[in-house]
């Protein structure tokens, strides 16, 4: 392409939105609509996610030893587990700290099992190195000998594995509904805008002009609803994430949880949503030309 | 030139518009289409530049075969073939002058070149006083003589003509045939269908009537001799 017909499509896009400016308006506010409701969706279930991934990661496997094993065997045990393909890590954790913990958790009056009448195990706390893993790998555990029992959580962890992998699906299917919604928006504008001016690419058409030459003009229009349309919803998002991560980071803190940061993450979700607005218009720009570019 | 063997159109809704059709048409003849309207010249004319593809038979239109032309082919076909319609199709946003250069610019010629080529048109069309005006500010024949002007810009070797006198009154009409055959004299094969029994009879050219699909008469210097 040369230049000066890269500018000229570039001239023809904008003086098009010009021309319908109204039918560009609408199409503008339906995208940013649309992508506003991406955008804060993609947000909710980004920080679920993140949630969800601290939680995951907290999941550890507590194997616990049976009284009965000599330091020897525990050694051997230790040794066993460090073996296993999908460990990260272990670490141990005496029956004496692990009833200072209980302590901690429920008071002294757990004083009176101190030393001899201590009820608990030693423990192998055991990190995978993928938390879905984590079953499988309790289950390889607790087969070996002088282990006592195995807990990770079990059916809780599941279910809240289980909770996480719902909530990414049907955030993703709601997120695929509203751009092809807005695909649909887009693409019946331009088809408005290529209604109006069907003489003019009748006639295009007529004198020999490539079907590129005929469709950048409105792939660019299209390109630009999508992107005014997506800045729109990325200041508000702006704004509005930036309002939510100062209140709620004050209830968060000295908690496991918190929330993504702004930064980067804001700058990832409005550059997503540019790209998306971009590439939509296009795309939905394209489906309207077909029809005409067929002959 | 242009060639069509054993041509036969049926069009989507069972109604065949061309049965048959063999014809043959030599670089730089002048060619009146005439016929009963919905005999089938249109879709005749249309063939040739591949608005509408045939349902049998071979097109060929100088090198290039029109049945088995690719898409990405069509628009250097159209460039051999100009087009002129009886509404004149022209944008009405644009000056006589940029109607014109628009046939050029989309086939991203030189500013340089168009200028040159645009005023060269529109001087044999006798429109160089009206460059800058609007469509809707000229005379039909004078809207006729841009579309003609636009459709040799790019210096095609065939002309279509569909009823470019359809339109117009007797007086203009002339004018506009002295045109479209000072364009023919320059060696651009002519294909012209009419109504016009006056404009066929006094202009002696080869004449192609088209009756139910059908070639009725092919005659060399013929008249306009049947009954609309």
């Amino acid at each position: 392409m040369k230049i000066r017909t890269f500018w000229r499509h570039i001239k023809e896009g904008f003086k098009s939105i010009g021309r319908n400016g109204w039918m560009s308006f609408a199409a503008v506010s339906a995208v940013s609509i649309t992508l506003l409701l991406v955008g804060s969706l993609i947000g909710i279930v980004s920080n679920i996610n993140n949630f969800a991934t601290d939680i995951e990661n907290d999941v550890s496997v507590r194997v616990y030893i049976d009284l009965a094993a000599t330091d020897e065997i525990q050694d051997d045990l230790a040794d066993q587990l460090v073996a296993l393909d999908s460990v990260e890590d272990v670490t141990f954790s005496s029956r004496e700290s692990e009833l200072d913990n209980v302590k901690g958790s429920y008071g002294d009056t757990f004083d009176l099992f101190e030393g001899d009448r201590n009820p608990l195990h030693d423990v192998f706390i055991v990190d995978t190195t993928s938390p879905e893993i984590t079953a499988e790998v309790a289950q390889e555990i607790e087969g070996m000998d002088y282990v006592s029992d195995v807990n990770y959580g079990g059916a809780d962890a599941d279910k809240l594995f289980q909770m996480t992998s719902t909530i990414r699906n049907v955030g993703g299917i709601i997120i695929g509904a509203l751009l092809f919604t807005a695909v649909f928006l887009i693409s019946n504008t331009i088809r408005i805008t290529i209604f109006s001016r069907s003489t003019e690419i009748e006639i295009m058409k007529l004198v020999g002009a490539t079907n590129w030459f005929i469709r950048w003009p409105f792939l660019i229009e299209g390109a630009l609803i999508g992107f005014v349309g997506a800045v729109i919803p990325s200041v508000v998002l702006w704004f509005l994430y930036d309002t939510i991560f100062g209140t709620v980071s004050g209830f968060l803190s000295g908690t496991t949880f918190a929330l993504l940061p702004p930064d980067p993450f804001m700058y990832q979700l409005l550059l997503g949503l540019m790209a998306i607005g971009v590439t939509i218009g296009a795309v939905g720009s394209a489906f309207s030309m077909r029809r005409f570019l067929t002959a | 030139m242009i060639e069509l063997k054993n041509v036969k159109k049926v069009y989507d809704n069972g109604i065949t518009a061309v049965h048959n059709m063999n014809v043959r048409i030599e670089q730089g003849e002048f060619v009146y289409v005439v016929g009963p309207s919905g005999a089938g010249k249109s879709t005749f004319m249309r063939m040739i530049y591949r608005e509408v593809l045939p349902t049998e038979g071979t097109i060929q239109v100088a090198d290039f075969d029109i049945v088995n032309l690719k898409r990405k082919d069509i628009p250097h076909l159209r460039r051999q073939v100009g087009v002129v319609f009886q509404d004149f199709k022209l944008l009405q946003t644009l000056t006589v002058f940029e109607n014109v250069a628009y046939a050029m610019e989309v086939l991203e010629k030189s500013p340089k070149q168009i200028e040159v080529r645009v005023k060269e048109v529109l001087k044999l069309v006798g429109l160089e006083q009206k460059a800058k005006m609007l469509p809707n500010e000229l005379s039909g024949g004078e809207q006729q003589r841009v579309a003609i002007a636009r459709a040799i810009a790019n210096m095609p070797r065939v002309l279509i003509a569909d009823e470019p006198t359809g339109n117009l009154d007797p007086e203009t009409s002339k004018g506009i045939m002295n045109i479209i055959e000072q364009i023919n004299q320059q060696g651009t094969t002519i294909i012209m269908a009419t109504h016009n029994a006056d404009i066929v009879n006094e202009r002696k050219h080869r004449v192609l009537v088209i009756e139910d699909g059908r070639i009725a008469r092919d005659e060399e210097q013929g008249g306009y001799n049947f009954e609309d």
